[in-house]
């Protein structure tokens, strides 16, 4: 495992009960404070080997290495953020927000604290005694981000996360996405179906071709966030270029 | 004997009502009731929800069990007090028993539908922040059922009411039963209907405590 490297995927395969095949060979290192994106035409099992990453489910044959150590399930080191949310509609934002931390055992004062901080960088301020069914979709996305950065996990999985939510809130989430995890240091691996979504955040793009998914081409899009407003690198040439490219390499899957 | 010697003008009732509420032998009556009763209820709601949970959750114990519960369910479950009486004898234990068989079906039912169809990502969810089956149970699962829970529960509190009734109807040595055996007998109609608004009253407090209850976990569970 190189140096820079957090966590390893080592010939993942899976099939499921129902005979399906998912992934199959999967090879990949992916680099410890990187925003790494999974993309790939739909059903080719992104969200398949998120999961297994993340411990949720087993896959059939490979192994996952994390920080140096083979998985066995999930683990401390690593927080998802689900599609549909997953809060729990009968807890307050706080709460919610806590869950993880309770889960771990962590005193009542101490994890409604952290949870507090993380609300408010979130953007969430105020909110904390709300219900998940008071706040619009885009607000619940931001609690299940809070939630994971509770937990300090070194890496934190995303599974499209801004998919139920409109083009200009997605937009403006991220950004503030962006903002918190600059500083922080965090792995991210970030699942998606859209193009320029992934040309626009990761440092790297994982191509996944169509199922059986496994890895068909890496990309660096190498798009310097700092100093330039969104508009800005949005008409960036670079930007366009990739996003023509990954296009261009999709299209064989649809055709 | 006229209609209005066996339904008395209300006003008659309710003046007979005062003191058949005051006098010794309703006041233990109704402590023997609401004793057995509310032990019945707390075993049905035990292992109502226990057995709900398992059969939800464990394929086996679902196909061991789901047939019986769901011919339980609608069976008169009166028609076992006699046996009952058999095993248990003639006394409160028979009453506890009766509570419970008339409680405890629909209890399981209701549990066993609510845990099944709890949200399978937030248990995912769970599970990535290192849950262990208890707090998956405790923190998601039950919480997560509670409306169809609630719903089973209320449900099982009036057929509860009706076993505690039934069964010491059937003994009719104990309780009110013993009461209303006594009352008409002796044709004491104003006491007997001031007894059947007190049941009636208890079961209709009792259902619409939990319906209350319902309706709260309704407003936050929201979008469910
Ligand atoms: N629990 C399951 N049982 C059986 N097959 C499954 C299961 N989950 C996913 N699959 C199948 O595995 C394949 C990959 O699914 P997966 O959800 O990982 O794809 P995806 O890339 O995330 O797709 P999408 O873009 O639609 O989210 C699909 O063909 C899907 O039907
Ligand atoms: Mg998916």
């Amino acid at each position: 495992m190189s140096a820079d490297s957090i966590v390893k995927l080592k010939d993942i395969g899976k099939i499921y009960d129902t005979g399906v095949e998912a992934l199959k060979d999967v090879n990949f290192e992916f680099p410890v404070g990187k925003l790494s994106t999974l993309l790939g035409p739909s059903g080719c099992g992104k969200t398949t080997l998120l999961k297994i990453i993340g411990g949720l489910i087993d896959a059939t044959s490979g192994e996952v290495w994390v920080n140096g150590k083979p998985i066995s399930g999930p683990g401390p080191d690593r927080a998802f953020v689900f599609q549909d949310f997953a809060l729990m509609p009968w807890a307050t934002i706080l709460r919610n927000v806590a869950f993880g931390l309770e889960l771990r055992g962590v005193p009542k004062d101490e994890r409604l604290d952290i949870a507090r901080k993380y609300i408010k960088e979130v953007g969430l301020e105020g909110f904390e005694s709300n219900y998940p069914h008071q706040l619009s979709g885009g607000m619940r996305q931001r609690v299940g981000l809070a939630r994971a950065l509770t937990v300090d996990a070194d890496i934190i999985l995303m599974d499209e996360p801004f998919s139920s939510v409109d083009e200009q809130t997605r937009r403006k989430f991220q950004e503030d996405m962006l903002d918190l995890l600059q500083n922080r240091r965090k792995t991210v691996i970030f699942v998606t179906h859209r193009i320029e979504e992934a040309a626009y955040l990761s440092d790297l793009i994982v191509l996944l071709s169509a199922r059986p998914g496994s890895v068909s081409q890496v990309i660096k899009p190498d798009i310097d966030h700092s100093g330039k407003c969104p508009d800005e690198i949005r008409r960036d040439k670079n930007y366009l270029d990739i996003i023509d490219n990954i296009w261009r390499e999709l299209k064989v899957y649809l055709c | 004997m006229g209609v209005s010697s066996i339904f008395p003008p209300i006003s008659s009732i309710l003046m007979v009502a005062s003191t058949v509420l005051s006098s010794e032998k309703f006041i233990k009556a109704i402590e023997i009731s609401l004793r057995t009763f509310a032990l019945g209820m707390t075993l049905a709601l035990l292992v109502g929800i226990g057995l709900g949970a398992l059969m939800a959750r464990v394929k086996t114990v679902r196909e061991i069990l789901g047939t019986w519960v769901n011919i339980f369910v609608s069976a008169p479950i009166s028609a076992l007090v006699p046996i009952l009486m058999g095993i248990l004898g003639i006394g409160e234990a028979t009453v506890v028993a009766t509570v419970f068989l008339f409680a405890v079906f629909v209890i399981i039912l209701d549990t066993q539908v609510g845990i099944s169809k709890a949200d399978r990502s937030l248990v995912e969810m769970g599970h990535s922040f290192g849950a262990n089956r208890y707090q998956i149970f405790t923190k998601i699962l039950i919480l997560s059922a509670l409306p169809e829970i609630l719903a089973g529960i209320r449900l099982g509190v009036i057929r509860g009411v009706k076993g505690v009734v039934i069964g010491q109807l059937l003994i009719s040595i104990i309780g009110v039963g013993e009461l209303f055996e006594l009352y008409s007998k002796h044709f004491l109609m104003e006491e007997f209907w001031s007894l059947v608004i007190v049941v009636f009253a208890f079961a209709l407090l009792l259902s619409e405590a939990i319906a209350y209850c319902e309706r709260r976990v309704e407003y936050y569970a929201g979008s469910r």
